[in-house]
């Protein structure tokens, strides 16, 4: 497994996820920066990103759709807080309306991501923070939806395969 | 999210508890007042006014909550209070229990994909 260690700080609302990659730093930034890459991977397979705006720089912006098995679309931003290449970038992660722009009212989060060299491959730190746990539960009633017609379907295929 | 699915069996392995929980979260308004009550409890009534349809309806989707141990109804003088069912420290750690699991997918992709496409150059996969 590449994740070597996950810590949740419920208090301070911050997840940490540590990851470690077989691939050099290069290649790992790379999966990032290039549009084309990051959409391969940021979305789960039932709910696939596509990224339509990505511009890598402090200030730019980036803008994907993400879309369900039932055709549902949710539209998402990043903003570009900060990007040292090739050791750090953070961006805020939110949420966009049908008019394109960041959503009214909704909740939005920080990423920082940190890489190194280590091992012959790429330790990768990914810090979430959220801003309340308010804003953490609206993200994740978004988000169930998807785990739980993922779950549901692999249940659907256990039944099927009994 | 075969890992999502495996924490949810584990937690709670019985079939009549998993059919009340995918239940009462398949449906989009259950899951609003889910995510509503959780931040801070609400009457029955004031839930009812943000949604586009009867307090007896809403009131239902609340009952199916309820069964699902999903939300704790109490009784206010003569209002009925729906509030999440975890103390916030434990949810917020729950919450974050299923952003651990989004994030072990995004990781395990992010691994296969590095895995699949290293000849070359960094961008030699456009």
């Amino acid at each position: 497994m590449p994740v070597v260690e996950i810590h949740k700080d419920p208090k301070a609302l911050t997840m940490t996820v540590v990851a470690q990659f077989a691939a050099p730093v290069s290649r790992v930034w790379a999966a990032y920066a290039d549009p084309r890459l990051l959409e391969r991977f940021w979305g789960p397979p039932t709910w696939p990103a596509k990224f339509v705006r990505h511009d890598f720089a402090v200030g730019g912006r980036s803008e994907y759709y993400m879309t369900g098995p039932d055709g549902e679309q949710s539209r998402g931003f990043f903003e570009f807080l900060s990007i040292d290449e090739p050791r750090a970038f953070e961006v805020l992660d939110g949420f966009l309306g049908p008019d394109g722009k960041p959503a009214e009212g909704m909740p939005t989060m920080t990423m920082r991501f940190t890489f190194e060299p280590h091992d012959g491959g790429t330790r990768m730190v990914t810090v979430t923070t959220f801003p309340s746990l308010e804003a953490l539960e609206r993200l994740l009633s978004m988000g169930m939806e998807e785990g739980m017609k993922a779950a549901m379907g692999q249940i659907d295929a256990v039944l099927a395969a009994g | 999210m075969l890992s999502y699915n495996q924490m949810v069996v584990r937690h709670q392995s019985s079939a009549d508890y998993l059919d009340r929980l995918f239940g009462a979260l398949a449906d989009a308004t259950r899951r609003d007042i889910l995510a509503r009550v959780m931040g801070a409890d609400a009457s029955v009534t004031e839930l009812a006014a943000r949604y586009r349809m009867s307090f007896a309806a809403v009131q239902k989707h609340v009952a199916v909550l309820e069964r699902a141990h999903l939300v704790t109804k109490r009784r206010d003088g003569r209002a009925q209070r729906v509030d999440g069912n975890l103390s916030a420290v434990r949810r917020a750690n729950s919450l974050l229990a299923q952003f651990e699991q989004i994030w072990q997918a995004r990781i395990g992709r992010l691994d296969e994909l590095l895995a699949t496409s290293n000849q070359g150059e960094p961008n030699a996969g456009r």
